[in-house]
């Protein structure tokens, strides 16, 4: 296995170090890993803050900057960060307007950020939390850590980072964050495994002939192993199960994500596949991006995610975003 | 019971804890590729590198800050495991350090009965703030019998050495339903839990200090 690093000790320092080589409009902190936009706190706004493992790349530093998330823990790769960075952060961002933290359902994530959260109370900060939890392929929730968090992040912090921007209070950016999550629904296809740095290869095995449907964003097995589909019959299943679970009766943002290793050339084709069968459906389409926005790696494969969106909510999309990994309008 | 381990009416004191704990660090280390690889099987292969890292923060902070009393041992050791480790395991850990080390409070001597007490209470801890039962396939499934075995009438640390050892073993055939194995599902079964593992670990490594 080949890898573009220097040691996999390193491999988070060393990107931290390049972001900050790259990005002179944030503050990286290496040592103690948190990403701050350099202008924080931002007087009367509300902070946002999220984290959690890296090697999913741009989520969540990337993120970072006027319009989305005020800072980023990233933690070890497919690791939680630890509550220093979180309070760390929260400190960093709070202009006395308190802080929302966005947590993806994962068992590591919650219990960091439930301890940070205690923690930042105690100097005085006020904080709020929202859980991500958009992921259509885990159907037995009740027995296992529960939907997990994946390419809704991206629309909530998005979102809520409009609302904060504009100037809405804690109280209401956290419900429009609640929102956008319930309105929201997932799910991926891995067509390769994802290697990490310190195991050197890949996390699981996943036969050449075969694809798993429904996979998690650490490689987390979904519903099914099948042998290797179309873009066109994947887009059909995967519409299916997200549309069947979201049931929108209102316009949606479609985001078509690829999983690190799948090029712009395949991830089109399947957009126009996830565009054919949503028009099949009666499922308009308000907005589409496409690209690797919350990566598993190396892992070839995609993710669709539907948010159904009211005027209120797209306006708040639109809105401008000034980030290293999503911008326009500003 | 083994003649050369402390009896009931036996004192413990500092530095016992410390070669408890550094004892730990030693084996984590040492079993750190296999945890990873346990890990891989269910999870996503971060298990042995993450403990590794925590145990050595744990490992150095005691020599830098040497704690007075094994309440304070076990505080600074779980304080330094939640602020070093990550995921669901440095939480965990952490929390059944800690809460260990409070329920010893300030003692500079205690018995093993008041350990296994204070064990139990961080194992309670853990088991809350995971929210997983014992079959769970679990951490839990290593600790809860050995603090079952410490606490007995004839409890030893020998004893509650192998009940861990025995309890990881057991979640070889369990289903997970908790932390990210639990996704899993069926095809979670025939593999043993790392956290399990790594539990039996930490109360080997007591048996080893005991000795």
């Amino acid at each position: 296995m080949k890898m573009l690093i220097n040691v996999p000790e390193t491999v988070v320092a060393d990107a931290l170090r390049g972001m900050a080589a790259c990005h002179p409009e944030l503050i990286v902190d290496v040592e103690n890993r948190v990403i701050v936009r350099r202008d924080a706190p931002v007087e009367g706004k509300v902070g946002l803050v999220s984290g959690g493992g890296s090697g999913h790349e741009p989520l969540h530093g990337g993120f970072v900057g006027s319009g989305m998330l005020d800072a980023a823990c990233p933690g070890e790769v497919f690791t939680s960060p630890v509550p220093d960075q979180m309070v760390r952060a929260a400190a960093a961002v709070d202009s006395g307007n308190g802080v929302l933290f966005i947590i993806k359902n994962y068992t590591g994530d919650v219990l960091n950020f439930d301890m940070a959260a205690e923690l930042a109370e105690d100097e005085g900060i006020q904080v709020a939390k929202v859980l991500v939890n958009d992921d259509v392929a885990v159907t037995d929730s009740l027995y296992t850590a529960g939907r997990r968090g994946t390419g809704a992040t991206l629309f909530v912090e998005k979102i809520a980072g409009a609302a904060a921007a504009e100037g809405a209070p804690l109280e209401r950016v956290e419900s429009i964050a609640r929102r956008v999550n319930e309105f929201s629904r997932s799910f991926g296809v891995a067509l390769s495994p994802c290697s990490t740095p310190s195991k050197g290869g890949p996390t699981f095995e996943l036969p050449a002939g075969e694809l798993e449907l429904g996979v998690g964003i650490h490689g987390e097995p979904g519903r099914e192993r099948r042998a290797m589909m179309t873009s066109r019959e994947i887009a059909d299943y995967a519409v299916q199960v997200v549309v069947e679970d979201l049931r929108p009766e209102n316009p949606v943002l479609l985001l078509v994500n690829g999983m690190g290793a799948t090029p712009q050339l395949e991830l089109y084709g399947f957009a126009a596949e996830v565009h054919r069968v949503l028009g099949e459906r009666q499922v308009a389409v308000a907005r589409t991006l496409v690209g690797n926005y919350v990566t598993s790696l190396d892992m070839a494969g995609a993710s669709i995610t539907l948010c159904q969106v009211d005027e209120d909510l797209l306006r708040l999309w639109d809105a401008p975003v000034r980030t290293a990994g999503l911008r326009w309008g500003a | 019971m083994s003649s050369s381990e402390p009896a009931v009416d036996d004192t413990l004191d500092t530095p016992f804890f410390l070669r408890w704990l550094t004892a730990a660090a030693t084996s984590v280390s040492r079993e750190a590729t296999r945890l990873t690889d346990l890990d891989s099987a269910i999870g996503d292969a971060d298990h042995g590198t993450n403990m590794q890292r925590g145990f050595a923060a744990v490992a150095e902070a005691l020599e830098k800050e040497p704690p007075g009393s094994p309440g304070a041992t076990l505080i600074l050791a779980g304080r330094q495991l939640i602020s070093k480790v990550g995921g669901a395991s440095g939480p965990l850990y952490g929390t059944l350090l800690r809460r260990a080390g409070k329920a010893l409070g300030d003692a500079e001597q205690i018995t093993p009965q008041q350990l296994a007490d204070a064990l139990r209470a961080g194992v309670d801890a853990v088991a809350q703030l995971g929210g997983a039962a014992p079959g769970d396939k679990t951490m839990l499934d290593a600790l809860l019998p050995a603090v079952e075995a410490l606490g007995g009438a004839t409890g030893s640390f020998a004893a509650a050495g192998e009940a861990a050892e025995k309890g990881a073993l057991a979640t070889v055939p369990m289903l997970a339903r908790k932390g990210r194995a639990s996704y899993l599902g069926e095809r979670s079964v025939g593999h043993q839990d790392p956290g399990a593992t790594s539990s039996a670990l930490l109360i080997a490594a007591l048996a080893e200090a005991a000795r």
